[in-house]
């Protein structure tokens, strides 16, 4: 089984400890490849002109950029094995600011628990981490909490 | 310019405007560079069946984008997504239909905000909700007009 005590003992170990922030800074282009991805067309995504006009002084990211920020991170450090397969479980997000091009944000994940289940084919490990944006003037942007399953 | 939708055109138990979706192997890739996510079963068929999976799989996070652009476009412009949770039930394939689908259970003025909370979900084409959540959504008023 590919899910060993070795593992859930690396990960228990990280529960509550905030790593390493990491910072991203948002460029149009990271925006225009996410809409391009999603098939979005929203003019506030990518229309300066628009979007100003609409109060916000320039293009905005869509609401759900902000959870691709750190998330490949996340995984990366939960799937160093290949012989392990992750999941997503669930996403809750609470948006507290708009990003706009020019932003730095960082990100600061911290494991909030693990929990261990026995599956049919195997152990399996819901793993459930806090994610804390902020921006360059030390301001929250938003919070979420990602639960992901490996087995 | 779009219409605006206000919290008085909103009503509770109400249907929203859906969203078709039907993502390509291609979009996949696409979303796997812009996301950062290189999950390889959302690439690497080999790769995914070796894990047990009936072949790639659509990036959870992407059918939750799906349901986010749905919720944009139909809160216009001066709507906020303030809260969003989803809840990734079950695998969604590349090339089949995706429907998105919102309905409204409360609305409620809090905080001097007007305030929508939805029910959202995700329905492959053999009506199986594949993603649900819920989100709350921050409406302008008439009376600030």
């Amino acid at each position: 089984m590919s899910i060993d005590s070795e593992l859930i003992k690396e990960l228990e170990g990280r529960v509550g400890i905030a790593e390493k922030p990491l910072f991203y800074e948002i460029e149009k282009g990271m925006i225009k490849r996410f809409t391009r991805a999603v098939g979005d067309t929203n003019p506030l995504w990518q229309d300066e002109k628009y979007a100003g006009k609409a109060g916000y002084g320039g293009i905005i990211a869509p609401p759900n950029f902000i959870l691709i920020l750190g998330f490949g991170k996340v995984l990366q450090n939960l799937i160093e094995n290949p012989e392990v397969t992750v999941l997503h479980g669930s996403t809750e997000l609470e948006r507290h600011k708009e990003i706009k091009p020019g932003d730095v944000i960082s990100v600061t994940n911290t494991i909030r628990n693990v929990r261990e289940r026995q599956g049919s084919t195997g152990k399996m490990l819901f793993v459930t981490i806090d994610m804390l944006y902020e921006n360059q003037n030390q301001e929250i942007v938003a919070e979420c909490r990602q639960m992901t399953i490996i087995y | 310019m779009e219409k605006q939708l206000y919290y008085e055109d909103v009503a509770e138990e109400s249907r929203i405007t859906r969203l078709v979706k039907q993502p390509t192997t291609t979009q996949l890739v696409m979303w796997a560079g812009a996301s950062g996510d290189y999950n390889a079963i959302h690439y690497d068929k080999d790769y995914a069946l070796k894990r047990g999976l009936p072949g790639v799989i659509v990036h959870g996070q992407l059918a939750g984008a799906f349901l986010g652009q749905m919720l944009t476009d139909w809160a216009g412009d001066k709507g906020n997504l303030k809260k969003l949770s989803l809840s990734y039930k079950g695998m969604n394939f590349p090339g089949e239909i995706l429907i998105c689908k919102g309905k409204i259970v409360k609305k409620y003025f809090e905080d001097n905000q007007y305030l929508i909370t939805l029910k959202i979900w995700v329905e492959n084409p053999r009506s199986e909700k594949t993603l649900t959540g819920m989100a709350v959504i921050n409406l302008p008023s008439k009376n600030d007009i």
